[in-house]
């Protein structure tokens, strides 16, 4: 088991390397000059020159990305040019209103949505079924800044229940968090909900007409037992497989609403970034969101090992 | 004589509610099982044996399946008990094996979890209890090292030792009727006896009634007491074992027993067959519903269906014309 784990980490390396290399390249190649937009349209080319050469830009573009990538491996991520602080630092004070977004986006989505797709694979067919389908299709056609913005309207400027938009740290108590929370994490998972619900559905659906389904209940175990405990267990690693994909879709949601709630996560740590040509806080954010997709997958791997056996011994 | 059975089917249809309306696949099926019999239900795929089983325990869908008849098991009506009174009875005073023990075990629980299930629930058992039992079980269908087996997967264990294990996990809470529904069709031939030994060992042992579902005549010479013969969800010929091979009555049965190869055949002949295929479920005949592929066929047959007779102790046929066809 533990060499497992350290072999699936060793091989995050080569994509985390390739994700390193494109992040860099795309950026330094799109138009665009760092220093122009630090020092405004008043500056005069000497003064654009005199910073470029400080910062480095003026360096042949390998070099300058020889010089981050040997940061990097020392777990320096850059400096932060319009912050003025390590790229790192500024990372971890934008991440907590996208950790806590993220997070409460998918306890909704996982609380309403693993047992509506259980209740509608079991009424398959009927009415309940029908009406839980549309809902799923409604859920995933909803972009999640509209499903924020009428959120917004309905519950914080009708019916005055949440603030607009804004946000208080979980240190200053956990309903002053939450009630910034409420709102935009529900729009965000909203989507999450219906593809989670749509993949639990189909995943028991299977299960249930599995024969060992049937075995359980000639044993006489009670129904509710069968399907939480015999038929769950089984239809779990789809269902966590689907977690793990749409990962990136949360975070890439994570990124709109926050913009939407006005929340000051990574998302708006990034626009601002690429509106100041902020390029070490680009990179930086690319990789480090690309390393947590990827160890938020490697978890799944290993949940996977957790819920079913055969997977465990498969592995040798 | 009536009173003596453990369990008295009556009558029992069973319809499944389909996009293509209403198929009925257990039709007007009677039979009954004594204390301490082995029964053979027989007969082509199809013909409604496991419906009938699943029937007895009613496992079938519920939003789906129509039950009509009587299912009398120690005097009580299955088909009338409460939901909650049902379960008191599945795996506690009837069980059943399938088929296939690798898809009727669940992959994700260990065997002792599965045989320990049954025995918390009926025998009240706590865990630990469960577990000790669940390897005396296993021990006694005669797995090797009950111990260590009792904690592994079922993909760690072998198709026979798998039955094995549902066979344990069946009779744990010694029930009276075992319904083994081909529990040895998916084995190979040596495990296959081992697996019938097995169960009538045990059955003598725990003084159970079998009900053996096959389409295997030679299981059903091995095993068996009594043979119901089913066609097309009906019960067509219903007999103790000597006189099934001795003297059957039904076209049917005798061309069931003619499809069986034999040594002493001469292999360049081609095996004998029932001409014809068995006509669909939504497309069920008039008259006798083998008609159409009988031999001594006759107008009667194409337009009346027969009755199942008793026509001598013990021995009911369902044909018009048994006592004209010689054998
Ligand atoms: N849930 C269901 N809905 C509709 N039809 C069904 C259902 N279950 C079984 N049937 C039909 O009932 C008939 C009898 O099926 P059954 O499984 O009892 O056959 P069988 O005698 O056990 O055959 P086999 O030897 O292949 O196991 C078949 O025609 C089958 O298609
Ligand atoms: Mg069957």
């Amino acid at each position: 088991m533990k060499a497992y784990i350290v072999t699936r980490i060793l091989s995050l390396i080569p994509v985390l390397l390739v994700v390193a290399i494109v992040a860099f390249f795309l950026i330094h190649l799109t138009p665009g000059d760092p220093a122009a937009v630090m020092l405004g349209s008043q500056a005069t080319p000497e003064e654009v020159e005199q910073l470029r050469e400080q910062l480095g830009l003026n360096l042949p573009l390998y070099e300058q990305f020889a010089n981050w990538f040997f940061g990097l491996l020392q777990g320096d991520f850059g400096w932060s040019i319009y912050y003025n602080r390590p790229v790192l630092t500024v990372f971890l004070e934008h991440l907590g209103p996208t950790l806590s977004l993220a997070v409460l986006a998918q306890a909704i989505s996982m609380v309403l949505a693993i047992p509506m797709g259980i209740s509608a694979a079991r009424k398959r067919g009927t009415k309940i079924d029908q009406i839980f389908m549309a809902l799923v299709m409604l859920g995933m056609a909803i972009p999640s800044f509209l499903m924020g913005l009428f959120l917004m309207q309905l519950f914080a400027l009708k019916l005055k229940l949440f603030p607009v938009a804004g946000y208080e740290p979980l240190s200053s108590g956990l309903w002053n968090h939450l009630k910034f929370m409420i709102l935009p994490a529900t729009a965000l998972g909203i989507i999450q909900t219906a593809i989670i619900a749509r993949m639990t559905r189909s995943s028991m659906l299977d299960v249930l007409s599995a024969n060992f389904i049937k075995t359980a209940y000639a044993k006489g175990v009670k129904e509710k037992i069968i399907v939480y405990k015999h038929a769950l267990r089984n239809a779990a690693i789809p269902i966590l497989t689907v977690l793990g994909q749409e990962f990136g879709t949360l975070i890439a949601g994570a990124v709109v609403t926050e913009t939407v709630f006005n929340l000051p996560g990574i998302g708006q740590l990034v626009i601002h970034a690429i509106e100041k040509r902020d390029y070490a806080v680009i990179q930086g954010t690319i990789l480090l969101a690309a390393l947590s997709y990827l160890l938020v997958n490697l978890i799944v791997d290993l949940l996977y090992g957790i819920v079913d056996p055969r997977v465990r011994f498969g592995r040798k | 004589m009536a009173n003596s059975n453990l369990l008295e089917i009556k009558d029992l249809k069973t319809s499944f509610l389909t996009e293509r309306g209403l198929v009925t696949a257990v039709d007007g099926v009677s039979f009954s099982i004594k204390p301490g019999e082995t029964l053979g239900v027989v007969g082509e795929s199809g013909c409604g044996k496991s419906v009938t089983a699943a029937s007895i325990m009613r496992l079938l869908n519920k939003d789906s399946t129509i039950y009509e008849g009587e299912i009398i098991y120690k005097g009580k009506n299955l088909l009338k008990l409460s939901e909650k009174e049902m379960r008191e009875i599945r795996g506690n005073e009837i069980s059943i094996i399938f088929q296939d023990a690798m898809t009727s075990l669940n992959p994700v629980y260990t065997i002792g979890d599965q045989i320990a299930e049954s025995l918390m629930i009926h025998r009240k058992l706590n865990k630990r209890q469960a577990y000790e039992e669940a390897i005396e079980m296993l021990r006694m269908t005669g797995i090797p090292a009950p111990e260590k087996r009792v904690h592994e997967y079922p993909h760690e264990l072998s198709g026979g030792m798998r039955q094995r294990a549902m066979i344990a996990m069946a009779l744990s809470c010694r029930p009276s009727l075992l319904i083994a529904d081909e529990p040895t069709t998916a084995l190979d031939v040596t495990i296959q006896a081992q697996i019938l030994d097995l169960i009538n060992d045990l059955k003598e042992e725990l003084n159970m009634s079998v009900m053996m579902i096959t389409h295997d005549l030679g299981v059903v010479a091995e095993v068996c007491t009594r043979v119901v013969v089913m066609y097309l969800g009906q019960v067509i010929e219903e007999t103790d074992v000597e006189s099934l091979f001795d003297q059957p009555l039904h076209p049917y049965t005798k061309g069931l027993l003619e499809c069986i190869p034999q040594l002493e055949d001469d292999r360049s002949k081609r095996l004998f067959t029932i001409k014809g295929i068995v006509p669909s479920l939504d497309n069920v005949p008039k008259g006798c519903r083998f008609a159409q592929r009988c031999p001594y066929v006759d107008e009667q047959c194409m337009s009346e269906s027969p009755d199942l007779k008793e026509v001598s102790q013990g021995h009911k046929v369902r044909c018009w014309n048994y006592d004209k066809i010689s054998s």
